[in-house]
């Protein structure tokens, strides 16, 4: 199985990298969690409830980005044949599923005492809603089909169609009149916003990230695992008895 | 102290978000490595069996 020459040399880097990225991953949400919740100042138009920002902010950035990361690796998969994109893309759905509902949920509980609504069907809450689903649709896709190699043929083409709806999102705000205010941090001319809300933020976006990158090595860990067991037996059972 | 998890009155709001966010990663944390301890284990022993 040439397939498993490659997982193997992942397989020893991950395993020695799992516990590092874990405490990375603790670190920086505790100075996070802390900086959020107790270091940064009240907004002066929105209070303290500013402080959801500190949360979902970062969810909505990872919805993304695990996206991004998906769709490439579905192409690095398709062009390279590369035996471990197509395990990294399986292995980031569920996680960029999660950040995609955090980000809605706690969007509506930022909207619901800012805007006086939980949820409006405007372009930018609308397009997240779409991303949701694809994370769905890619995961069903995977456990649908039953032969592994249409189903990962399947996932990719989906990964990349879907990926259109990216740039949509992030400039959904900008092309369309949305009760979503417009970036202000990731702008041509640089944040908006003073340090003192800008450095927590970042923090939690690192910790985001580096929970990401944790998750994705336990995730591709126990796929590369799951689908030597289907190997092993498929092999058990070709013995004739 | 009750001042400040009254988060200015918006303890409503805030707190949930904060808890349904642990809540969610948690759970993924620990459904993810639960799959990988087992899936790695159940390798680890058909491999000890097929050697022998």
């Amino acid at each position: 199985m040439q397939a498993y020459a490659n997982p193997q040399r992942f397989l020893t880097f991950a395993r020695k990298l799992t516990p590092w990225t874990w405490g990375a991953a603790a670190t920086a949400l505790i100075i996070g969690l802390y900086l959020a919740l107790v270091a940064a100042p009240p907004d002066y138009q929105q209070g303290d409830a500013a402080r959801i920002m500190y949360v979902h902010v970062p969810a909505a950035w990872m919805a993304m980005f695990v996206y991004g990361s998906m769709a490439m690796a579905s192409a690095v998969a398709f062009i390279w044949k590369h035996p471990l994109a197509d395990v990294a893309a399986k292995a980031s759905a569920p996680i960029g599923a999660v950040f995609t509902a955090l980000a809605l949920v706690t969007g509506m509980l930022w909207g619901q005492p800012m805007w006086g609504t939980w949820w409006v069907w405007d372009a930018r809450l609308t397009s997240v809603l779409i991303l949701f689903f694809l994370y769905l649709g890619y995961i069903v896709l995977w456990s649908a089909i039953e032969e592994p190699t249409r189903a990962a043929r399947a996932a990719r083409i989906l990964a990349l169609v879907g990926a259109i709806n990216l740039p949509i999102i992030k400039f959904s705000v900008d092309w369309w009149n949305t009760l979503h205010q417009t970036a202000s941090v990731f702008r041509t001319d640089g944040p908006t916003m003073p340090a003192s809300m800008l450095t927590p933020l970042l923090t939690m976006g690192l910790a985001y990230t580096l929970l990401y990158v944790a998750l994705l090595f336990v995730r591709m860990r126990a796929e590369i695992a799951s689908r030597r067991l289907r190997t092993i037996r498929l092999g058990l059972e070709a013995i004739p008895a | 102290m009750s001042e400040y998890f009254a988060m200015g009155g918006y303890a409503a709001y805030v707190w949930p978000a904060y808890g349904i966010s642990a809540l969610a990663l948690i759970a993924l944390a620990v459904v993810s490595w639960r799959a990988m301890t087992r899936a790695e284990r159940l390798v680890a022993l058909s491999e000890r069996s097929e050697n022998r």
